[in-house]
């Protein structure tokens, strides 16, 4: 179902991102990963190119590590429908620093355009408050980007969802590093955390 | 109704033991799928101020939820009953790329006096798929050897990075059987 007035998915990233200061940012596996290292590589981006539906989870795990951090985890609609129970247990946590943006182009773009479920019935903003996480926004306009990238930096309101409708034009592929040990040392690293 | 039957060690203390081994590992976020086996352990869990009990839907979010905590500092345990490895097995992928310190405890269904017939492939192919996925298997069948098992995972897992999950034999918890 194509509509009038849908974003640009890398200027929808590089506006979470534009002002990041401390946040840990995770890109879940698929364009969503690629716009955010198009944004500009930095040591606290978590990249994914696997483990389809975890993307949320991993920002779950840090928030609760990091309370003091805002955490962002990026995602598409495909990657948020396959860990959709995530919201389930994110909304029971309710951790105050979390917030989850996805992309959602209503379709699978890495493999062939393939419509999801978002296209026609899927209401992940309606899926996402009903899981219990009451700041979840249906984002249509950059303005409203911008209202949520200020709002992630405050620790102390969340969790928020956005779901941001974005065209399904295919961009050029802009790849992180796969190396995921590297990724994640260098995360802790910049925490402040040594290796074993 | 059910009750459990052949329960020689349940009256013992092993979910204690295990706690405080975790409690000296410094675990942190404890993910889990209810199981009866573990329902005093996830007890102690909430009751802890130092470790965060937190309810799944499905098994594979306690592994991607691990990653994100050792990326934020912390370290953590994955409680699930056998059923749930299952759901886990494309997460698990997670653990050698990452490299992320991954314990989990497993009570067993599917052996031992099984009543149930439905658990029964699933707790057959626990032990193999675990080792298929590249995270290693110590047992516990009697209450008596809880604590040394569970330190030498714990000590495998957290200082070695070595996956390693401990599966809790049906024989420990008691089998479940069902009564009218």
């Amino acid at each position: 179902m194509s509509k009038a007035n849908l974003l640009d998915r890398r200027q929808v990233v590089s506006t979470l991102l534009a002002n990041r200061k401390d946040i840990v940012a995770i890109g879940g596996l698929g364009a969503s990963t690629n716009d955010m290292c198009a944004a500009g590589d930095h040591a606290r981006n978590f990249y994914l190119w696997g483990g389809m539906g975890g993307a949320a989870m991993i920002g779950l795990g840090l928030a609760l590590a990091q309370p003091k951090l805002p955490v962002l985890v990026i995602t598409g609609d495909g990657e948020m429908l396959m860990g959709m129970g995530s919201l389930a247990t994110i909304g029971l946590q309710k951790p105050a620093n979390l917030s989850i943006a996805v992309l959602d182009n209503e379709a699978y773009g890495e493999t062939g355009g393939q419509t999801s479920h978002t296209s026609a019935a899927a209401d992940l903003v309606g899926i996402a408050r009903a899981c219990g996480i009451n700041d979840s926004r249906a984002v249509t306009t950059m303005a409203e980007i911008e209202a949520f990238a200020k709002a992630v930096h405050d620790v102390s309101a969340g969790p928020r969802f956005a779901n941001v409708k974005i065209d399904s034009a295919g961009l050029e592929r802009i790849l992180p590093t796969r190396d995921g040990t590297y990724i994640v040392n260098r995360i802790r690293a910049d925490l402040g955390f040594q290796p074993i | 109704m059910h009750a459990r039957a052949d329960a020689a060690d349940t009256a013992s203390d092993w979910p204690d033991d295990i706690f405080a081994t975790l409690q000296r590992f410094d675990v942190r976020q404890v993910p889990y799928v209810p199981d009866a086996g573990h329902s005093k352990l996830i007890q102690r869990v909430l009751d802890s101020s130092t470790m965060r009990g937190i309810a799944l839907t499905t098994e594979e979010e306690g592994v991607a939820l691990l990653a994100g905590a050792w990326a934020g500092g912390q370290r953590g345990v994955l409680l699930m009953q056998s059923s749930g490895v299952g759901n886990c097995i494309n997460m698990l992928s997670l653990i050698p790329i990452l490299r992320f310190p991954f314990l989990t405890l497993v009570t067993m269904r599917g052996e031992w006096g099984e009543f149930n017939p439905w658990q029964v492939p699933m707790g057959s192919t626990t032990q193999g798929v675990f080792e298929l996925s590249g995270v290693k298997v110590l047992r516990a069948s009697h209450a008596a050897e809880v604590p040394a098992v569970l330190e030498a995972a714990a000590s495998q897992a957290y200082n070695a990075l070595t996956p390693t999950a401990v599966l809790l034999s049906q024989r420990l918890i008691g089998a479940k059987v069902f009564t009218k």
